[in-house]
């Protein structure tokens, strides 16, 4: 294993570690925090496998993500969550092993979903496609177990960087055009989740979203 | 060119109407840019019948005889919604149920959202077809919110969010996808062209190809509505404004379908088995049985249709799924006629729920009475949606079951009784609806007529006649998708 390949584990490491860290950080400062530097770590990681694969390419989806994901869509969420005056929230959260617990058995299973496609694969980066479909299935166990409605937001786009992790960790990228389509649907998403808190927070007076229960079927 | 003008013009038309939307002839602008999105339509389906499959715009678009025909669908259907819509937004207005503001936004994300269901069934490239497909649940996303109720942010709320892990999970298998593709293809652009894709699928590497399909099901299959992914569809079709629900049903659970069909080719050429197929008939199965009893339960009657749309997606997802030149071709027919059929009565629902200022199907009666169009229209929709000859949706339901007896006698009885329950359900809560003398909370008002008659019309030829042009598109695709 060279010393690319190397750092490059370490930086899945890091973004598998961020992953856990989101699942469980209860204040939204921290949250938001976290979400950067799995930024950060996602845009260096990119950057590394540009070089050392010497598809050039990659570098502006390395800038594109540090511009995205780790300074807009944080300051965004910043600038909403002190606007809705939220910013000192402490998330009430069940049983935090037994979360700890299922992100870990999820990481397994997606250990062992990838294991045909890591063998086959000749890249650098094989090994990282597992922590890919990890952060993937554990910002969507965050989803599930959150009741914050800008936690679940945080939530999806973890999500979203791990799809992009895999995009790199499996093949050098996707194509740009798609790269570009794709960073694009996440800004609109963002303007949406915006005026979707406010929309939620004067209809419902709070933004949990365990109040919106009262669409279920009638017997 | 046709192209061209087809993308272009509902893009422009978008860009318009956010600057003019809350003017007086804004629904006027919409229904233009609606009909010159179906002329370019027709142009490009006489172009294709003309000279066969198109590749154009360095290899960006393409149109065969499986995209043409739901393109002239989609952009038909879109042209008769603004028809409709501009008599119902209007009065929605003037009940105070929207303001000016609203009215803007509304216009301008339909034409939003017509561009992208166009982009999604034109492109090339799976990568942008995966996009299109985000681009149209985020510009409907507002629009099931429209109203602002604490139901109506909750069902959008939860479209958002149920639509946005399922179409990542897409995502994810349209990545495997590429991983796979650019081993055959080499890197680049063009290993994600679905023209390229579909001349090397065999090649393709068969363990990766059908981690990709599950991820790639379970994606689009959110968005086509398939159970147990389905939550989001009742609530969003039966919160949002009616016009949407009509565009929901009749298009947008079409293009998640022809993405998830579209994806199957390229799996089935990898893995040269049928696992895929079992994948999509167990969902289909599924879908149709848990559909037609949650029939039987509604009270709201957008929400029982919406329930409907489920079962029928779940009819043309089995079907597909059975595979087979008469399941194939009675899938792609049932599609056209159910999505006619679906926004006919999704009209004469919004205009019935108008009229009596509620959705509750307790408190509609006597519509016949009270206005024949709307009364009958949705007698005969109804008739037709349970697949009662003479109607469309009878022959595409009949060739699907003589293929189920055929190649998977075991599960006809499931299928049957689904459609039977549907039937049932259908018919006894809409028979007392139409019925019966005018209750006291009707009011009378103008309905659009020309939708409704123009939609119903086509599904009653379809079910008696078919014309040349579609058979032997239909025939082309059934070759396209052996």
């Amino acid at each position: 294993m060279n010393f690319a390949a190397q750092i490059n584990s370490i930086l899945a490491a890091l973004i598998l570690l961020t992953a856990f860290g989101l699942l469980v950080q209860r204040r939204i400062h921290g949250l938001l925090h976290l979400f950067a530097w799995q930024g950060v770590f996602l845009s260096i990681s990119t950057a590394v496998v540009g070089y050392t694969a010497g598809a050039h390419h990659l570098y502006i989806s390395s800038v594109l993500t540090l511009a995205l994901k780790v300074i807009l869509l944080p300051y965004i969420l910043y600038v909403l969550i002190h606007r809705l005056q939220i910013h000192k929230d402490v998330e009430t959260m069940l049983n935090v092993p037994t979360t700890m617990l299922i992100g870990i058995a999820l990481v397994i299973f997606s250990y062992h979903l990838t294991s045909p496609i890591r063998e086959l694969s000749t890249l650098v980066t094989r090994s990282t496609l597992a922590v890919a479909l990890s952060t993937v299935m554990l910002g969507l166990l965050m989803m599930i177990t959150r009741r914050n409605a800008v936690t679940q937001i945080i939530g999806f786009l973890a999500m979203e960087n791990g799809l992009f992790f895999a995009a790199t960790s499996a093949t050098y990228g996707m194509p740009l055009v798609v790269e570009l389509g794709v960073a694009l649907d996440i800004l609109i998403a963002a303007f949406i989740f915006g005026i979707f808190f406010f929309h939620i927070r004067t209809t419902f007076d709070s933004l949990d979203v365990e109040q919106m229960a009262k669409l279920k079927e009638e017997d | 060119m046709m192209l061209l003008i087809l993308l272009g013009v509902s893009l422009i038309s978008a860009i318009i109407l956010a600057f003019v939307g809350d003017k007086k002839y804004a629904a006027e602008i919409n229904i233009l840019g609606s009909t010159i999105t179906f002329l370019a339509g027709l142009g490009l389906a006489i172009q294709v019948y003309a000279q066969g499959p198109i590749i154009t715009g360095g290899k960006f678009f393409f149109v065969d005889a499986f995209n043409v025909y739901l393109t002239v669908l989609t952009s038909f259907v879109s042209m008769t919604t603004a028809v409709f819509s501009r008599g119902y937004m209007r009065r929605e207005m003037e009940h105070g149920r929207i303001g000016h503001k609203r009215m803007r936004f509304y216009h301008a994300m339909f034409q939003l959202f017509i561009f992208a269901m166009l982009l999604a069934l034109l492109t090339n490239n799976v990568g942008v077809l995966w996009i299109a497909m985000e681009l149209a649940t985020l510009s409907t996303v507002l629009l099931v919110s429209l109203y602002r109720t604490p139901t109506a942010i909750e069902a959008a709320w939860k479209y958002f969010i149920l639509c946005g892990v399922g179409i990542s999970q897409a995502l994810f298998g349209t990545v495997l996808l590429y991983f796979a593709a650019e081993k055959v293809l080499g890197e680049g652009g063009e290993a994600l062209l679905w023209t390229n894709l579909s001349q090397v699928s065999d090649k393709l590497e068969p363990t990766v190809l059908s981690l990709a399909f599950v991820f790639l099901m379970v994606g689009y299959g959110t968005k086509v509505g398939l159970v147990p992914l389905h939550n989001w569809l009742p609530d969003a079709h039966s919160e949002g404004p009616t016009p949407i629900s009509a565009v929901l049903s009749g298009l947008l659970l079409n293009i998640a379908l022809y993405a998830l069909v579209r994806c199957k080719v390229l799996v089935d050429g990898a893995t040269g088995t049928h696992r895929a197929g079992y994948i999509m008939m167990g969902f289909g199965l599924l879908s149709i049985l848990v559909a037609s009893f949650s029939l039987l339960r509604q009270k709201d009657i957008k929400r029982m249709f919406a329930y409907s749309s489920i079962e029928h997606m779940g009819i043309a997802t089995f079907a597909f799924g059975l595979g087979g030149p008469i399941a194939t071709f009675g899938a792609l027919l049932h599609m056209l006629v159910h999505s006619l059929t679906k926004s006919a009565i999704f009209f004469t629902v919004g205009h019935a729920s108008q009229m009596h200022g509620t959705q509750e199907m307790s408190r509609i009666r006597g519509l016949i009475k009270g206005n024949p169009l709307v009364g009958w229209g949705l007698m005969l929709g109804v008739m037709a949606i349970v697949g009662m000859p003479p109607f469309g949706v009878f022959t595409s339901e009949f060739l699907i079951l003589t293929a189920t007896i055929k190649d998977a006698p075991l599960l006809t009885p499931f299928f049957l009784i689904g459609l039977a329950v549907a039937f049932a359900a259908l018919f006894r809560r809409v028979q007392p609806m139409v019925s019966g003398s005018v209750p006291v909370n009707q009011q009378a008002m103008k309905a659009a007529h020309l939708p409704v008659i123009l939609h119903m019309l086509l599904v009653l030829i379809l079910g008696i006649y078919m014309p040349d042009f579609l058979s032997k598109w239909f025939h082309a695709a059934v070759e396209l998708l052996k």
